[in-house]
């Protein structure tokens, strides 16, 4: 836990400084639109946590929640009736797709980052077929209160930060760092690895199921709602002090990177500046994050290989 | 882990300095006069509307402008029929016998506006007994590919070749080389050349970018808080649309407090709308520069908790259902899609040597109060534009996805 301090430093600053920017973040109202803006990549987050601390990495996340809510309004086309069925369909989807991106990269040994790195694309490639580029239906009123009204958001948040911090600190989340940490030593002590790795891409499934389920209601049907997400939330976790190749960092951490990067996001749009600079912002962060983090490591890492 | 605290407080810091240090008079790109320099609201000849953009054609401004209030010849039912003072060019030359082959090169069709048309302009196919075949190729909003496209379409035996470019300045060469071989037809977005046969769009940008800024300064007071919302910079068709309202804004009493770019996405529009809400508590009018995201801008005042303004729209289904629900104050600029039946009757014309406009101008309505309810259609999917002009064809409305 005592990596995740700066975090929630550089988090009460950024905190502060939009409050100045903008009393209006302290009334409940204004507090509760950040929690629910949050919410989507404070998921996405948790759910990458769990593959990148486990050694590896998810880069599906992204095109997995553009293809929820453009499956979502094209099976509801704004009937309340199809609601929960779909809501239901949607879950399964996310599992259904890091169940096979788990499978790929533990039983055919490809490396994570082109399993999902070819999921990404045959999934965006996917939706361009099917929609030719531009979305169908609607989604019911039913379906989009979750996104809309904060309240739904942030009980769906509270759940999942309670959910995963109560997974990392079972069994499950102790071998999953082992596994991340130490490949080896793990399957020696007796740790599947590759069942634990493959709840972990379920579970980032699952929760770009969720965060898609949030973005929808949010602000509707778009087929470009999941681009770049799967960066989000990479540079959040890496944000929270989790190292990239696993092994090290929590959970709530990495929740607190996505509030950071939407917390300076916020920010800079309150400063007026905004498009472009987002990805030029992230691309700093995520580099100077990992630097920060190596400059540190030798003498943490490299005594045990030492021995 | 403290250097990283200093290196992200540092960057916060560099960041919002540029804030206040970014020149208005910048290119065009930039997002111009912002809402925290409380200096923008004192310039009163800027308005908050930042430099012109490097786009501004000041003839084609007035041109534009202009043609609003003209008079198209043609049928009155028909206005993809129609042209505001054509210059007819004699095509005699192109003369043949029928059934035809013709060929079409598309930009894509990666939007709803583009897939409306795209139906719109099939049908328009089927209408012709005297097309015997019908080819067409999607670039998928690559210029590369377009350019091969037209190559690959010159090698079929086409009769006519119809060519929406992706873009303007890359497409020029390729439509340039097109030309001798057949006769071309070029519509919705341009090209530098004039060796097309005809250019067929709607007025245009500017007229597209007035008409919303002048409804809003009509509706709104004096003083009243406008936001302005853009796609991306540096497209012609976009730079066109706002130049326009910058034009009207800067010699209104309105304060454009701020001028965003949105992506086209509805989550960035919906964040962006909601932090302007939250940050002057109360916006008067909201200009957007495309509609398709005007719902989800809508929404965000609701969200809030906040009076719906005064807003400019487009011919979306949803964004005029929002309208007639909320009771809104609200225009819908239009960039019609019947404009994707025109290039099939003029391949016709052309092939059978009647002459046409070497500037085929369509009329470019705009949707008010008084006329929401003809294009207000509810048994069409929320996505569909309601100037397709495509109601009395035959596969209406199931083609469209309607009920």
């Amino acid at each position: 836990m005592k990596r995740a301090i700066p975090i929630f430093v550089v988090l009460a600053g950024l905190l502060v400084a939009i409050a100045a920017a903008n009393p209006f973040f302290l009334e409940p109202a204004g507090f509760l639109a950040f929690l629910k803006r949050v919410a989507p990549l404070a998921i996405l987050a948790a759910g990458q946590y769990f593959v990148i601390v486990s050694g590896e990495f998810d880069l599906s996340v992204g095109s997995l929640v553009t293809v929820e809510v453009v499956v979502a309004a094209r099976l509801i086309d704004g009937d309340e009736a199809m609601t929960w069925p779909v809501l239901v369909l949607l879950v399964v989807i996310g599992l259904l797709v890091g169940l096979v991106n788990g499978l790929v990269t533990t039983k055919l040994r490809v490396p994570s980052f082109i399993t999902t790195l070819g999921a990404m694309l045959i999934l965006s490639g996917a939706v361009f077929l099917w929609t030719g580029g531009a979305p169908r239906g609607a989604l019911s009123q039913g379906f989009r209160v979750f996104g809309r009204e904060g309240v739904w958001a942030v009980a769906i948040l509270v759940l999942v930060v309670v959910a995963a911090v109560l997974l990392m600190r079972a069994d499950f989340g102790r071998t999953l760092v082992a596994a991340g940490d130490n490949e080896k030593a793990a399957r020696l002590s007796g740790v599947r690895v590759d069942r634990v790795r493959v709840f972990a891409f379920v579970l980032s499934g699952l929760s770009a199921a969720v965060a898609g389920i949030l973005l929808g209601g949010f602000a509707g049907v778009s087929a470009q709602v999941g681009q770049s997400l799967e960066f989000q939330a990479i540079t959040a976790v890496v944000l929270g002090g989790v190292v990239l190749g696993g092994g090290r960092g929590h959970v709530v951490a990495a929740i607190a990177g996505a509030f950071t990067l939407e917390a300076l996001f916020t920010l800079l749009n309150l400063h007026g500046i905004s498009g472009a600079l987002e990805y030029a912002v992230q691309g700093v962060i995520i580099i100077a994050a990992v630097a920060v983090g190596g400059l540190r490591l030798p003498s943490l890492r490299l005594s045990p290989s030492k021995v | 882990m403290r250097r990283l605290l200093v290196a992200v407080a540092a960057l916060a810091l560099a960041a919002a300095g540029c804030a206040s240090d970014l020149p208005p008079t910048g290119a065009s790109a930039q997002p111009s006069a912002v809402p925290a320099t409380s200096a923008a609201a004192s310039e009163a000849a800027s308005a908050g509307t930042g430099a012109q953009s490097d786009f501004f054609v000041q003839a084609d401004y007035d041109a534009q402008l202009a043609m609003r209030t003209q008079t198209a010849e043609g049928p009155a039912d028909k206005p993809w029929e129609q042209a505001i003072a054509p210059q007819m060019v004699d095509t005699a030359k192109y003369k043949k016998d029928g059934p035809y082959h013709l060929c079409f090169s598309n930009a894509a069709v990666n939007n709803p506006w583009r897939q409306v048309g795209w139906t719109t302009m099939q049908e328009e196919v089927a209408l012709h007994k005297e097309i015997k075949e019908f080819t067409a190729l999607d670039a998928e909003g690559k210029d590369d590919k377009q350019i091969s496209d037209i190559a690959d379409l010159q090698a079929k035996g086409c009769d006519a070749l119809i060519i929406s470019p992706n873009t303007t300045a890359t497409l020029t060469p390729a439509v340039s080389g097109a030309c001798p071989e057949v006769p071309v037809i070029v519509f919705d977005r341009g090209v530098e050349t004039d060796c097309p046969v005809t250019f067929i769009k709607p007025i245009g940008g500017y007229a597209f970018g007035a008409d919303g800024a002048e409804f809003l300064i009509e509706k709104v007071p004096a003083g009243g808080k406008i936001l302005a919302l853009r796609i991306l910079p540096g497209v012609d068709v976009l730079e066109t649309r706002w130049s326009a309202a910058k034009v009207a804004f800067d010699k209104s009493q309105l304060q454009v407090v701020g001028v965003e770019f949105t992506d086209g996405d509805a989550a960035k529009t919906k964040s962006i709308v909601s932090d302007y809400i939250a940050r002057h508590g109360k916006i008067d009018g909201v200009w957007m520069d495309a509609g398709a995201t005007a719902v989800a801008a809508i929404e965000a005042f609701e969200d809030a908790g906040a009076p719906v303004p005064a807003f400019v729209g487009e011919d979306q289904q949803d964004f005029l259902q929002k309208w007639k629900d909320g009771n809104l104050t609200a225009v819908a600029p239009t960039y019609p899609t019947y404009q994707w039946r025109t290039p099939i009757i003029a391949a016709l014309k052309i092939l059978k040597g009647e002459e046409v406009p070497k500037m085929w101008n369509l009329p470019q309505p705009k949707i008010t109060q008084d006329s929401l309810g003809t294009y207000l259609q509810p048994n069409m999917p929320l996505l569909h534009y309601a100037l397709c002009g495509c109601e009395s064809m035959p596969g209406f409305p199931a083609k469209w996805g309607g009920k």
